[in-house]
């Protein structure tokens, strides 16, 4: 059935579908309205999870840790600062392996502070060993919180999970979303049952020191772990279409693709301005197609090569900069692409919550068109 | 009830010959019982304890962090209350965990008041990472971050008052105990774990190499350490004393002479007043506690 609902609310339904037994989140803009809504519904007995307030989000993500070493499927969402202040939590989490799945509102990180939304948050844990999914609109970043469990709980795989998607953009939209009802919910994502969990009735140990001898096959095997999840992913993702109609199996998605000469390359909300904005140049017979990157984690430079084949230029729009070099997602397309010859250029955009319209999109393919690319775009000169 | 014979922490660990925290653990273990799980935080215990792939832990355990045994701890009980279980949850974290880094982490699960008991085995200082001072690192104690110098002796900051600070959380139990006094520790531990909500064990858990002594007087250490007043042994129970530990006190410098970390205070030169300002911490602690024996007029 299908729902006008702000992002956030249909997020905690999604969330509230899987079943999460312990959810430990701290309030951060835009992602609060999500946790709001979970708090609401265990105070009504609408989900029966247990709420830890606590006093940061280290310490969130620590107890949601804890409860998923203990065998309870365990959420957390989080953003921005917040999540900059776990990073040490997330890859402790990925380390042991705890298929923890966590929304993350996209938002600028400080200074200066801002709350408006890029991708800098969860792109800065790209090296984390978590499963990184982005979502283009709220039907995407809710049907991908099922697949997420999904995945991240699959034995092949075992690693925790972002969701992500463009805070107040998406977060704070109201958008029909069909929800999914609990039965069917139940029959797609089974009780969480983990191989291994804190049990003294067979005692193990968990977050062992390591010496050199074995902590190079450690992060081998986490690695090999988050790889191996790609074909997990396209499972679940056909799973989910035959039972819901909804495809996610692609790990990239390409718009007007077949005959494109430049080719936009985009994550979250931006893919669906890009794609009106293609429509309009296709109408001026304009060859533009997009490819939108779903999954950055596993990266899938092998899809992305194959889509990107037929292509004369790439524009690449990140949503982030590794400050002293480029974009994350140019950096590694550039690395798919290595020795095809195919140009890349990389565009800086949308930092900070600057809003990102058609005729930016336009703009960005007349200048990769011309050659000129590897820039801040949309740079107010007389501010700097 | 406590059975002194369970051994579950197991032999073959690599710490120190005389490790005070190896005793603790031990100890401590032997208080839980089997129906345990045991949260530890980064620091020597972990490491001497977990040496890949080999554990000495007998029940189930888990390390993350430095600083967020407290709040794995709040996520484990959560799970287990979800899951109808009944294990105990026992955090085993040193003193820089607990009275410096972790301290964040352990105010918001003790105002939450779950359902643990966090046990700080304090050997005054980070030794993990040699012998850097903490804030449980005693007055004057020389450490490689407070060394004694020519313009130093050592180490100008009191001891943080973790006890009180957590008893002020609303802790329904908070204790401290010696590694000395083993049945008194156990009982300690049996009692915290049984007792709902956040429960505090504080052990003085003296380190050979970073005190500088030999391994086979830590025992008789930690036992000078209580009867001199410079640790004391007590209960509060919802916030006030309810039990201590007296003794016919000796003077300070008894114990301060066995450890090479006060060694400044005796050579090249004594230094009185600095003695005199820790017997007074002393005297502090005899009072506000009221551990002092009146032995009677012959």
């Amino acid at each position: 059935m299908l729902e006008l609902t702000e992002g956030s609310l249909a997020i905690a339904d999604a969330v509230r579908l899987c079943r999460p037994q312990v959810i430990a989140a701290y309030p951060i803009t835009p992602q609060t309205h999500i946790v709001e809504a979970l708090a609401d519904m265990v105070a009504n007995g609408k989900l029966d999870a247990d709420y830890i307030t606590v006093e940061s989000e280290f310490s969130a993500l620590s107890a949601c840790l804890g409860a998923s070493a203990a065998g309870s499927r365990t959420y957390s969402a989080t953003t921005s600062q917040g999540l900059a202040l776990m990073f040490e939590v997330c890859f402790n989490v990925a380390g042991m392996r705890f298929p923890i799945v966590m929304s993350i509102a996209n938002r600028a990180l400080g200074a200066p502070l801002s709350i408006w939304n890029d991708q800098q948050d969860s792109i800065s844990l790209r090296d984390s060993g978590w499963l990184q999914f982005y979502a283009e609109d709220n039907q995407e970043a809710t049907d991908l919180h099922y697949i997420a469990f999904r995945v991240a709980e699959d034995n092949a795989v075992l690693l925790p999970a972002f969701v992500c998607f463009d805070g107040f953009i998406l977060s704070h939209t109201y958008e029909p979303v069909e929800m999914l009802n609990q039965a069917d919910v139940d029959k797609y994502l089974p009780a969480f049952a983990p191989k291994e969990r804190l049990d003294a009735a067979d005692p193990i140990s968990f977050g062992m020191f390591s010496t050199p001898d074995y902590y190079l096959e450690f992060r081998y095997e986490i690695d090999k772990a988050l790889k191996d999840a790609k074909s997990v992913i396209e499972k679940a993702g056909k799973e989910f279409a035959q039972q819901f109609g909804r495809d996610y199996s692609a790990m990239v998605e390409g718009y007007h693709l077949a005959d494109a000469e430049t080719v936009l390359v985009a994550m979250g909300s931006i893919c669906g301005t890009t794609k009106d904005a293609i429509d309009e140049m296709r109408a001026e017979g304009k060859k533009v197609g997009l490819l939108k990157i779903r999954v950055f984690r596993p990266f899938p430079a092998q899809d992305l090569a194959k889509a990107l084949s037929g292509a004369k230029r790439i524009a690449v729009l990140d949503k982030n900069i590794s400050l002293g070099s480029k974009g994350a997602l140019a950096l590694e397309i550039k690395d798919a692409l290595y020795g095809s010859g195919i140009p890349v250029y990389d565009y800086i955009i949308g930092l900070g919550g600057r809003d990102v319209r058609k005729k930016d999109i336009k703009e960005v393919v007349a200048l990769a068109e011309k050659g000129t690319g590897d820039l801040f775009y949309g740079l107010k000169k007389e501010v700097l | 009830m406590v059975d002194k014979d369970l051994e579950l922490f197991d032999c073959g660990h690599r710490a120190c010959g005389g490790c005070g925290a190896a005793l603790a653990a031990r100890l401590v273990l032997k208080g839980a019982g089997t129906n345990t799980i045991v949260v530890s935080s980064t620091g020597c215990m972990e490491v001497f304890s977990t040496p890949y792939p080999e554990t000495s832990w007998k029940v189930p355990w888990i390390h993350s962090l430095f600083e967020n045994a407290a709040a794995v701890a709040s996520g484990v009980v959560a799970s287990l209350k979800k899951q109808g279980r009944t294990e105990k949850v026992v955090v085993m974290a040193g003193d820089g965990a607990t009275f410096d880094i972790g301290m964040l982490c352990i105010s918001g699960a003790f105002e939450r008041g779950h359902d643990f008991t966090y046990i700080c085995y304090d050997n005054e200082a980070y030794m993990n990472t040699g012998i850097q001072r903490s804030g449980a690192t005693p007055y004057d104690a020389s450490t490689t971050t407070s060394p004694a110098g020519s313009c130093s002796f050592g180490n100008k900051l009191p001891k943080k008052d973790m006890p009180q600070i957590l008893a002020a959380h609303g802790a329904p139990y908070v204790a401290t105990a010696s590694i000395a006094y083993p049945m008194d520790l156990m009982q300690k531990v049996e009692k915290a774990i049984n007792t709902p909500g956040s429960c505090y064990v504080q052990i003085h858990a003296p380190c050979c190499t970073g005190w500088g002594f030999e391994g086979e007087q830590t025992v008789a250490i930690a036992k000078l350490a209580i009867e001199t007043g410079l640790w004391v042994n007590f209960e509060m129970i919802d916030g006030k004393v309810a039990k201590v530990k007296k003794v016919v006190r000796k003077p300070v410098e008894e114990y301060l002479k066995t450890q090479k970390r006060f060694r400044h205070l005796f050579k090249p030169k004594r230094q009185d007043a600095e003695i005199a300002a820790i017997q007074a911490i002393a005297d502090r602690n005899a009072e506000k506690y009221g551990i002092d024996i009146k032995l009677k007029k012959e």
